[in-house]
Formats: C-alpha cells, structure tokens, sequence
C-alpha cells in the first residue's frame, strides 16, 4: 500500500516539477480535511481493531477491560469457533456455494446480456424490462412463494438448491451491467468474425468474451461481495439445510444469550471479515474504478 | 449438481422454444440469413436458459406473492380461501405492524440524508482539499482514506452488527469503556439497544457507518469525472472552495446523487439483517421492530403465509412510491436539465 502512495507522488512530482506555493488558507483546509479524514478513518477502523484483539481474549478478559491487551496471544478461540462452533464447515459450504453460482451466473448472464445488447428480435425490449422488475422489487416479496416453489422441487435446504436461487437473483444486475458493455464493443469485430467463418458459439466464446473481460472482472467482484454476505435468502430458504457462513454466524450469536463463549464469536467474526478484507485489498483498484460504472450507466 | 443442471436444461429448452422461431427473420435487418443449427442451438442455450431459470426462481414467486396475498393460505395445507383485500385492512389496522411501518419511515427519511451528506462532505475533503494555486489537486494520502473508508462495504452485513451489538454491549463493549474512561461515568453499563430512547439512533449509526465508504468512493469518482476546466474557470471567477462544491460539484454529480439516494431508500426500507443482528426481537417497546422482520416472523414461525404475502406487496409499494418520489423531485427542482456532460 505504501509503496502504491509513493510512486503515485512520485508521479505528480515528475509532472509538476514546480510545486505551486501553498496560501495559508490551502493550510488550514488541508489540516481540518486531514484532521476530518482522519478521524472517520479511526471510527471504521477501531472497531474492527478491538474485534480482531478481543478475539485473543477469554471472555472473562473481556468483561474485565475492554481495552487491554490479551493476557497471552492464545488460539483455542479460533479453534473453539471454527470445529465446534461449526465456522469451518460453514465457510467451506459458503465457498462451494458462492463459488458455483458465481461461475454460472456470470456465464448465463454474459450471454443473456450479449443476446439482449447484440439482437434485436421481438421481445427483447420486453425481457429487458422483466430484468429491470427483478432489481426494482424487494428480495422479501418473493421469499414466501419461493420457499414452496424450492419445496415442490425438491430443493428446499439443500445447497444446489441455495446456488440456482442465488444464480436467479444476481441475474439482473449481471445482465444490466454486461448489457452496456456488450453494446459498446464495435459491430465490425463480429462481421469480421462471422467473414472469417466463425459461427455464433465461436464468435462469442472466442471474440466477444476475451474483449469483456474488464466488464466481467468488475461484475464478478460486486457479484461475489453480494453473494457472500447474501443473508435473507439462505435464512428462508435454507433454514434447516448445511449452513453458509452469514447464516452460521448468525445462529452462532443467536446462542449467545445462553452460553456465553464471547472469545470464540470474535473469533468467528474475524474469520469472516479477514478474508474479504484481503480478497478486497487486492483488488480495490478493480473495484473503485467499477464502482461509478456500475451506477452510472 | 449434474441432475440439477439436467433440469433446468429441460426447462430451458420448453421456455425459449417459444421464443425462437419468431427470432432471427422478420426483425433483423443487418444480415439476413437462413435460420441454421448454428444459430437455433445459439438462441436456445443462451437466451433460453437464463431466462428460464430466472423466470423460475425470481419472477414467478414475485407474481405469486401478489395472488397469495388475497388468500388466507397457511401454507402447508392445498387449500386457501381468496379473501380479496381483507389481509391489507388486517394489516393497516394491526397495531404492531403501524409501528414496524413507522420505523421503516423514519429510516428512510433519516438515513440516505445522514449518508449521502456525511460521504459528500468526505469525498469533498479527498478530491479538492488540496492546494488552490496550479492545478486541481486532491489531497495527499487521499487513496489510504479511500481504500480504509470502503472496508465496511466488504464486511458481510451480519458480521457487522453482531460486532456493533458487541461493541454497544452494557459491561464489556468498547463504547461505553471508552466514553467511562474520557470521565463519563453515567454510560457505565447503558444500554444503548436496550433503551427505547437509543436504540434506533444506535441502529441508524451502525448502518450509516457501513455505507458512508461506498458512495464516498462513488462521489469521489463522480468527481473527478468533472473536467477540471470548470473547477479552473469557477476558481479565476473568485469561487471559493465552498461556493465551488454547492454551484459545481453537487449540480454536476446530481444523477450519482440520485441513484445513492435510491439505493439507500430501497435499504431502508428492508433494514432486515442490520435489525435481526442487533435487536432480533424488535427492540425495546419494538421500537426498532421494520416490516421486513415481522413479515419473515408471520411467515416462517406464526405460518401465515397470505398475510405475509400481503406484507410484502405493502414493502413492494413502499419501494416503488419511494423511487417514483425521488425521480419526482430531482425532475421538480431541475434535475437532468444542465447536466448533460
């Protein structure tokens, strides 16, 4: 990260080789905007600070200071939380699930996006607008039908069950991103493609996606964090099957109230929030620049 | 999985047989070409799978949910009776559902302001809080701010108020350890969730602080998206950095506004995984109770499941009078005139 920062100086100053003289003003907007920044950046970042120190802690250690550091930097919070408490079959369910669906919704949304953006046929404007009423209602106003539409088929608390609903609803937004950028890649690449004698299926598997990528890259991202942490949909639908991650936690803490192992649920905490952190560091650049895209179009 | 995938293949192929023949001839005017396999077998997998699988799982239980909720269908038995509009007076004269709609209102009056406001002022700081002289500089640093200010949208919701539920913990949370030791001793063991007067107030932070990042970064990307011409040109005219961000910044980034201010509503008006994490049982006096809970706890535990169906056709509405008031406001007082960058 650091290092990020100072190349980019590096390269303003490379450009700029006269520093423009600083007015006291600019001095005093600058201290407040870093004095403000800086203490928003303390109220976001505390809190997970003295989440991930007090999954160190016993819970008596706990309820003695919240402040002090653990006595001894013990791991049997994270061992507790994650065979005991289920976290690590939780996780490993969320991965398969998220994982599958991601691929599949990304690959039927590419493709319903690149008919929709490509094709003019009767009805396409109509299926446009069915996407459009998918983002528009609330999830909660198809939970109680969709319980007893999983239960007729048989899926009702199974995991295949979770990915295929999960796929429905990222479907939507997937098509409506991928739809914008799909018109905008030029019409003379498929002719090209097509005088060349490639057919439908080759010319999109093997000309248009390579040219999506950016598009799918930023969709994928937004896709996973919205599957991730999905919460709503495995609670209705899932209620009695193998628990993902979100539901798990929840369950977890819900038990609180009666068996108070505080340690493990920080542990438990920290075990969600680390990874998406990091998968995040890693690709912020990705993802701010994705961010206005996604909105603006 | 591989039976699962048969499946909807099956389904595929019923839906979109429908949709095919009358595809490729009549309106496609570019390139007319016959229909091959080639082209069928195209249409069929790609435009018919997602379709039918969407249309399964998303838009059937959408209309559904409108036809059980004039039914007084418990669910588990074949039979319903149609009732019409009785469930909807049921409803508007249930005490405890008023209240949870009332929440629901309070929330989205109060938080897409509080948000759109407070990451506003902050993408502000980032972006032009450099020097005025030369060019427009944001300030140093500024993407440590960014990248640190967007770790609450990558938390998984839940994660975040169970770890606010900690925090707001009577004995051993961090908040009330920190207000004690600045010599606060009245917040000893306060309740901030468990008293009627601060527990949607609590509430409200939490959420607030999972959203400010994100339309920051989305503000701050609107931003810089202005040509710095108009930020020179206002700055010769004698603008300060203040008259700046009210006539250039927030005219120019009006449509970013609009969509933050919707997409918060529509959160708002949901709320339910910020409410189950924090006071799962509505709070005290239910006065965190939203209608998101009491529709999942009429359905799921008390199975009254045309009632909730109507309870979500109420949400539904909800969601859309919202949009269409947003879009009717931002058109009322000029939106989209002189903004076409």
């Amino acid at each position: 990260m650091t290092t990020k920062i100072a190349s980019q100086e590096m390269k303003s100053l490379h450009f700029t080789p006269r520093k423009p003289a600083m007015t006291p003003g600019d001095k005093v907007v600058g201290a407040v905007s870093h004095t403000a920044l800086t203490i928003w950046s303390l109220i976001v970042i505390l809190p997970l600070l003295w989440t991930f120190m007090s999954s160190f802690k016993t819970s008596s250690e706990i309820f003695a200071s919240p402040f002090a550091l653990p006595s001894q930097w013990r791991f049997d919070n994270y061992i507790r939380a994650w065979s005991e408490a289920g976290i690590g079959s939780y996780f490993l369910n969320s991965v398969v699930v998220v994982g599958s669906a991601l691929v599949i919704v990304m690959v039927l949304g590419a493709m319903c996006a690149y008919i929709l953006a490509r094709y003019t046929f009767p009805g396409s404007k109509a299926i446009y607008y069915l996407m459009l009423a998918g983002l528009t209602f609330p999830i909660f106003l198809a939970m109680v039908p969709l319980f007893f539409i999983m239960r007729n088929i048989g899926l009702l608390n199974t995991l295949p069950g979770l990915i295929l609903v999960y796929v429905g609803f990222a479907l939507p937004f997937t098509v409506f991103f991928l739809f914008s950028f799909f018109k905008s890649l030029p019409h003379e690449i498929t002719e090209a493609a097509a005088l060349d004698g490639a057919g439908e299926w080759r010319t999109f598997f093997q000309v248009m996606l390579p040219m999506a990528k950016p598009g799918l890259a930023s969709v994928a991202i937004f896709n996973f964090l919205g599957l991730w942490n999905q919460f709503l949909i495995p609670v209705a639908i899932n209620a009695a099957g193998p628990r993902v991650l979100s539901q798990g936690l929840a369950a977890f803490a819900g038990q609180m109230g009666y068996a108070v192992d505080f340690g493990a649920l920080f542990a438990a905490v920290t075990v969600t929030v680390v990874p998406v952190l990091i998968v995040y560091v890693i690709f912020q650049r990705q993802l701010q620049g994705s961010v206005s895209q996604g909105t603006s179009k | 999985m591989t039976s699962v995938k048969a499946k909807t293949l099956r389904v595929g192929d019923g839906a979109s047989a429908v949709v095919v023949p009358d595809t490729a001839p009549p309106a496609y005017k570019r390139r007319r070409k016959p229909l091959t396999f080639d082209k069928i077998s195209f249409f069929v997998v790609f435009l018919g799978l997602p379709l039918a699988m969407y249309i399964l799982f998303v838009i059937s239980p959408f209309a559904q949910a409108f036809y059980y909720s004039m039914t007084d269908w418990s669910g588990f038995s074949p039979n319903m009776n149609f009732t019409g509009f009785q469930n909807y007076q049921k409803l508007f004269t249930d005490d405890i559902f008023m209240k949870a709609m009332g929440n629901n209102i309070l929330l989205v009056i109060f938080l897409p302001i509080i948000t759109i406001i407070l990451s506003l002022v902050l993408a502000t700081l980032v972006t032009v809080g450099g020097s005025s002289k030369g060019q427009i500089k944001g300030l140093r640093n500024s993407s440590f701010y960014r990248v640190v200010s967007f770790f609450p949208y990558t938390i998984p919701a839940i994660a975040i108020g169970i770890m606010w539920g900690q925090i707001y913990d009577p004995s051993g949370g961090l908040l009330n350890g920190l207000l004690t030791s600045l010599g606060m001793d009245q917040f000893k063991s306060f309740a901030w969730l468990g008293d009627k007067s601060t527990a949607m107030i609590a509430t409200m932070f939490v959420i607030v602080w999972g959203f400010i990042g994100f339309y920051m970064v989305l503000f701050v990307a609107g931003i810089k998206g202005i040509p710095a011409e108009l930020f020179e040109a206002a700055r010769i005219d004698g603008a300060g950095r203040f008259r700046t961000a009210v006539s250039i910044t927030i005219p120019l980034i009006r449509d970013n506004i609009q969509t933050a201010y919707i997409y918060m509503g529509i959160l708002a008006l949901d709320a339910f995984v910020y409410m189950a994490a924090l006071n799962s049982g509505g709070g005290p006096d239910n006065s965190t109770l939203v209608m998101s809970q009491q529709l999942f706890f009429t359905a799921f535990t008390k199975g009254q499941f045309g009632l909730a169906s109507a309870m979500g056709v109420v949400l539904a509405v909800a969601t859309l009078i919202f949009s269409g008031l947003v879009f009717l406001v931002n058109r009322l007082t000029g939106g989209d005139k002189d903004v076409s960058l």
